[in-house]
C-alpha cells in the first residue's frame, strides 16, 4: 500500500502522521505568516457563550467581568478571527472524513463501557477543558501548539501541564479507555 | 515582508476569509491524522499510540524552523507575532485541569470539532460541554480573577527562560522530538492496542 493516500475502501487507514505533521507545522506558518498569528480552538466556543449570554441575559453579560470583555470587544463576540477559523476546522474536518469514507454517526467508545457513560465523561471532559483553557488562556491549539511555533514560555508550560496532567489522572480513568 | 494583516499588507477584512482557510487546512490536517478518534489520541496516555506526540511536536518543530528561516531570509518579522502572555499559576493550573478533560473527554477542543464533523456523537458532546465550561468559568471568575491574573510575565520566550540562544533551542527541540519518535515504537510494541 502506498503511503499517504487516501483509500475510500479502507476508511481506518488514517494519513502518515511525519507527514500531517509537516502539513501541520505549514498550516501554522501560513497563520503567522498571513494573521500574525497562531491558530486556537477553546476561544471560539468562549466568545460564542459570551455572545449567547449577551442576548439571553444582556444586563447580565454586561455585570460579568469576564464576558462583558469579549461582548465589548472591538468586534463583539461574533465577528472574530478564531470562531471563522473554527468554522473552517469544521469545514476542514468533514472533507477529510468524507473523503477517506469516515462519515459516520456513532458513539465511539470501549466495549467495556457503555455509550451512556462515554458520552457523561465526554460532557465532563468537555466543562474540565474549556475551563482549563480560559484559565491559561488557550488550550492544545492556541496555547500549546501556536505557542510552540513561537517559542512563548507559557505555552510550553501550558503543553507540559496539559500532557503532565493527562499522564497523572490516566490511571484513574483507565477504565474508560481500555 | 510578513505578517501581512499586522502590517496592513493585506486589508483587515480579508482576516476573516484567511482564518476560515487556515481552520480547513487545519480541520483537514487533525482529521486526517487520526485525531477525529478519541481511541487514538488517548492512546498517548496509556502507552498504545503515539500518533498525537508525532504530529504534534513534527508540527511545532516544523513551525519553529519555518519562522526562523523566513525571519532570517527578512519574509516576516517575528516582533509582530502573537505571542501569548506567560501567567505561570494560570497556565500550570488550567493545563492540569485540561489534562484531565483530556482522560475524562477523550478529546481537546480543536479535535473534538473535526471529529463532531465526521459525526463522532462522543465529540460533539464534548463540544456541548465545552460551552457549559465556558459559562462556567465566566460565572466562577470573580471568585478566581486574582489567581488568573497573577504574575504576569508577558510574552516571554523559552529560550529566554532556559538562558538559551533562539537557535539553539530550536535545534534542541529537534533533537528531543527525533529522540521521541525512534523511542516511543518500544512502548507501543508492548502496549496492545484495544480494538473496537
Amino acid at each position: 500500500m502506498e503511503q499517504g493516500v487516501i483509500r475510500k475502501t479502507d476508511p481506518k487507514k488514517y494519513l502518515n502522521p511525519y507527514l500531517m505533521g509537516v502539513l501541520l507545522g505549514f498550516v501554522l506558518i501560513a497563520a503567522f505568516y498571513f494573521s500574525g498569528r497562531g491558530p486556537g480552538a477553546s476561544g471560539a466556543p468562549k466568545r460564542v457563550t459570551a455572545g449567547v449570554v449577551a442576548v439571553v441575559a444582556p444586563q447580565h453579560a454586561d455585570h460579568s467581568a469576564y464576558f462583558s470583555k469579549y461582548v465589548h470587544s472591538e468586534n463583539g463576540p461574533w465577528k472574530s478571527w478564531l470562531n471563522f477559523e473554527v468554522l473552517g476546522v469544521i469545514i476542514g474536518g468533514f472533507i477529510s472524513g468524507a473523503l477517506a469514507g469516515r462519515l459516520k454517526i456513532k458513539v465511539e467508545h470501549s466495549p467495556k463501557i457503555t455509550s451512556r457513560k462515554r458520552l457523561f465523561w465526554a460532557l465532563i471532559g468537555g466543562i474540565l477543558f474549556e475551563y482549563g483553557a480560559s484559565m491559561a488562556r488557550g488550550c492544545t491549539s492556541g496555547a500549546a501548539l501556536s505557542g510552540i511555533a513561537v517559542w512563548a514560555t507559557g505555552g510550553y508550560v501550558t503543553m507540559l501541564a496539559i500532557f503532565g496532567g493527562a499522564y497523572l489522572f490516566a490511571y484513574f480513568f483507565r477504565k474508560l479507555w481500555i | 515582508m510578513g505578517p501581512l494583516v499586522p502590517q496592513g499588507i493585506i486589508s483587515p477584512e480579508w482576516d476573516f476569509i484567511i482564518a476560515l482557510v487556515i481552520g480547513i487546512g487545519f480541520g483537514f490536517v487533525l482529521e486526517g491524522a487520526g485525531f477525529s478518534s478519541s481511541r487514538n489520541l488517548v492512546g498517548l496516555f496509556y502507552g498504545y499510540d503515539f500518533v498525537v506526540l508525532r504530529v504534534f511536536l513534527t508540527g511545532g518543530a516544523t513551525a519553529a524552523v519555518g519562522i526562523l528561516l523566513m525571519d532570517y531570509f527578512g519574509w516576516i518579522d517575528i516582533g509582530q507575532l502573537y505571542v501569548q502572555p506567560t501567567y505561570w499559576g494560570a497556565a500550570i493550573v488550567g493545563g492540569l485541569i485540561m489534562g484531565l478533560g483530556f482522560v475524562t473527554g477523550g478529546f481537546c477542543p480543536g479535535t473534538s470539532f473535526a471529529a463532531a464533523s465526521i459525526g463522532k456523537m462522543d465529540a460533539l458532546m464534548f463540544v456541548v460541554g465545552t460551552f457549559l465550561g465556558a459559562f462556567l468559568f465566566g460565572e466562577t471568575y470573580p471568585l478566581i480573577q486574582n489567581f488568573v491574573n497573577s504574575g504576569n510575565e508577558g510574552g516571554i520566550k523559552i529560550y529566554d527562560s532556559l538562558g538559551m540562544s533562539r537557535g539553539s533551542f530550536t535545534f534542541l527541540l529537534i533533537i528531543v522530538s527525533v529522540g521521541l519518535f525512534y523511542f516511543v515504537p518500544v512502548i507501543e510494541k508492548k502496549v496492545r492496542k484495544p480494538e473496537y
